[in-house]
């Protein structure tokens, strides 16, 4: 997929059947079509010798965990590592803004702020080395949150107790521009005040409030009715992050050769959209790097029976 | 895992679905905006007024330019700085101060929250505690007053179970004591005077009516920045001295 068709369908446009597959990959395509029956079997058999891992998953949770727990314990003792929250702190001293904060600032408040540039530019250049939507999966509380209560949902799926009702990913586009615009001619950050990142983020460090029943009715709301529907559609934070991430070197990458096109990938994604590669004769090359959406949580790469996703970092191949 | 959700998704597979779902995406959509724009309520209306901390710029361009982040909360030493809740609309995750539950005392005497702050909300160009003017402090509730009734005080100035916590130069200059430790045994209540942190803010004077007596009366100044530690040490319940929030000299 190109940069701006990722772009497009991260705004919320339909993935579309890419037209000009390369000659390796036509050639890949039509010798999938040509293996059937027994021979297929066998192969299928083989495979599947890799059982589907959480171990990108244990990092991830682990990961997140600590991150969040070092601002925690951080204040708990004082012992300055790093101070403040999620919105904007200082990391030994040095100023992080977390960029849909720091915007959100900007534009209600109209002046430029020399400390939250600093902070900004700190943090986009983190993040576009680290994968931009990788802020969401990795670090943001409301993300782990939100995986539980999608496990409670699937479970609830699954008796037909609960149905999922999809909203229209362009949603989030529109309310990112909606939100930008209130902040702009109110003059107030309103994102800010129902910001789940930022209200659980607090609510850590700090001690809850009941800014915290907001968070709970969201999950609540996300386990009944619509499957991730913050992370998914609304949340302007992974746009944000989601643009950064176009550009970064650490992503997702699919090799055509093994796959089997069974989409137990897509299953698990938060955001399937990206993965449209992945079905059958779909690639439109031997291998593809995975769209500006992925927030590179690594659990297609932990569902894939046959390693055909693996996380990649740009250019290090030649560097090694 | 292999999720059953494609089953039981509602796909947008016709033109009916597809409408459906722009028709529930619209309705969520705004849905959210909607809920964030409860924040007006409280903000507009002014339901909590709230104390500021040291150096905080003109209210509505404090709550665009505050990043919420709390990191002045962290560098309080007396932790008189608290963060806003639902309840203060778009101030969620503002700071703060409850100057009857625990006051500024200038502690850090550099204004640390100022030092703190990333986005300037709390406004830098301040650099010494006499700059500050976060209100001023006013007597409420005069005839209730201990000094002008001539009468003193023993004991901790807010009874023993009180939380606050108070740097007294006479204990350690650094280190701030629970108030509820330290007794005091004063002919005279002088407590809003005896325990300002800024000089000539606040002076007691003889009653007018009464200039030879022993009575006195607390009698604010133009230096008083309305930290509010008068507030917080005033042993009268409700307290007599509060501070009129971002109040300025000469204003009614």
């Amino acid at each position: 997929m190109g940069f701006f068709d990722s772009m497009k369908v991260m705004l919320g446009a339909e993935p579309q059947r890419t037209v000009g597959k390369t000659p390796e990959a036509i050639a890949l395509h039509e010798a999938k079509r040509q293996i059937k029956g027994a021979e297929k079997a066998r192969e299928i058999k083989l495979q599947h010798s890799k059982k589907a891992s959480n171990k990108w998953r244990n990092i991830r949770w682990a990961t997140l965990i600590i991150v969040n727990l070092l601002f925690v314990l951080s204040f708990r003792f004082d012992v300055q590592l790093v101070e403040g929250a999620l919105t904007a702190s200082r990391v030994v001293g040095f100023h992080f803004a977390d960029l849909n904060s720091a915007l959100q600032v900007m534009l209600a408040y109209k002046h430029i702020l020399i400390n939250l540039v600093i902070g900004t530019t700190t943090v986009l250049l983190l993040w576009l080395l680290l994968g931009g939507r990788s802020f969401c999966s990795w670090v943001c509380p409301y993300h782990l949150l939100s995986e539980l209560a999608e496990k409670v949902h699937l479970m609830l799926s699954m008796r037909r107790l609960v149905m999922n009702y999809p909203l229209h990913r362009g949603t989030r586009s529109v309310l990112y521009v909606v939100f930008a615009l209130l902040a702009l001619i109110s003059g107030y950050t309103v994102f800010e005040s129902i910001s789940p990142t930022g209200i659980l983020s607090r609510a850590m460090i700090y001690g809850p409030g009941l800014a915290v029943i907001w968070v709970g009715g969201l999950l609540v709301y996300e386990v009944f009715f619509i499957r991730r529907m913050w992370c998914r559609y609304i949340c302007p934070i992974g746009l944000t992050y989601g643009f950064v991430g176009s550009i970064s070197p650490v992503r997702v990458k699919y090799d055509l050769h093994n796959c089997l096109h069974e989409g137990d990938c897509r299953k698990v994604c938060l955001v399937p959209h990206v993965l449209e590669c992945t079905k059958k004769s779909y690639a439109e090359d031997v291998q593809v790097t995975i769209g500006a959406d992925c927030t590179r949580c690594g659990a297609c790469v932990d569902a894939c029976p046959t390693g055909s996703l693996k996380f990649d970092i740009k250019g290090m191949d030649k560097l090694l | 895992m292999s999720a059953p959700d494609e089953v039981k998704t509602v796909r947008p597979l016709s033109s009916k679905k597809t409408r459906r779902e722009i028709l529930r995406s619209v309705a969520m959509g705004g849905a959210v905006v909607g809920a964030s724009l409860f924040g007006f309520f409280p903000t507009i209306k002014k339901w909590t007024p709230r104390l500021r901390p040291p150096g905080a710029i003109a209210e509505d361009d404090f709550l665009a330019a505050c990043i919420k982040c709390g990191q002045c909360v962290q560098v309080c030493p007396v932790e008189a700085i608290r963060l806003g809740d639902l309840d203060e609309g778009f101030g969620v995750g503002v700071p703060f101060v409850d100057a009857r539950s625990q006051a500024c005392d200038f502690s850090c005497d550099a204004v640390q929250c100022i030092l703190a702050c990333p986005t300037g909300a709390l406004a830098q160009e301040i650099d010494k505690k006499e700059q500050v003017r976060m209100g001023l402090a006013r007597l409420d509730k005069p005839g209730r007053c201990l000094a002008r009734q001539g009468k003193g005080i023993k004991g901790p100035a807010r009874g023993p179970k009180f939380e606050g916590i108070h740097r007294i130069e006479k204990i350690d200059r650094w280190k701030p004591v629970k108030m509820a430790s330290y007794d005091y045994d004063l002919e005279l209540c002088d407590l809003c005077v005896r325990e300002c942190p800024i000089k000539g803010a606040i002076s007691l004077e003889p009653m007018p009516e009464d200039p030879t007596g022993f009575k006195r009366t607390p009698v604010v100044h133009e230096p008083c920045t309305g930290c509010g530690m008068c507030e917080m040490i005033c042993p009268v319940e409700p307290a007599v001295i509060v501070i009129d929030i971002r109040r300025k000299w000469g204003d009614v």
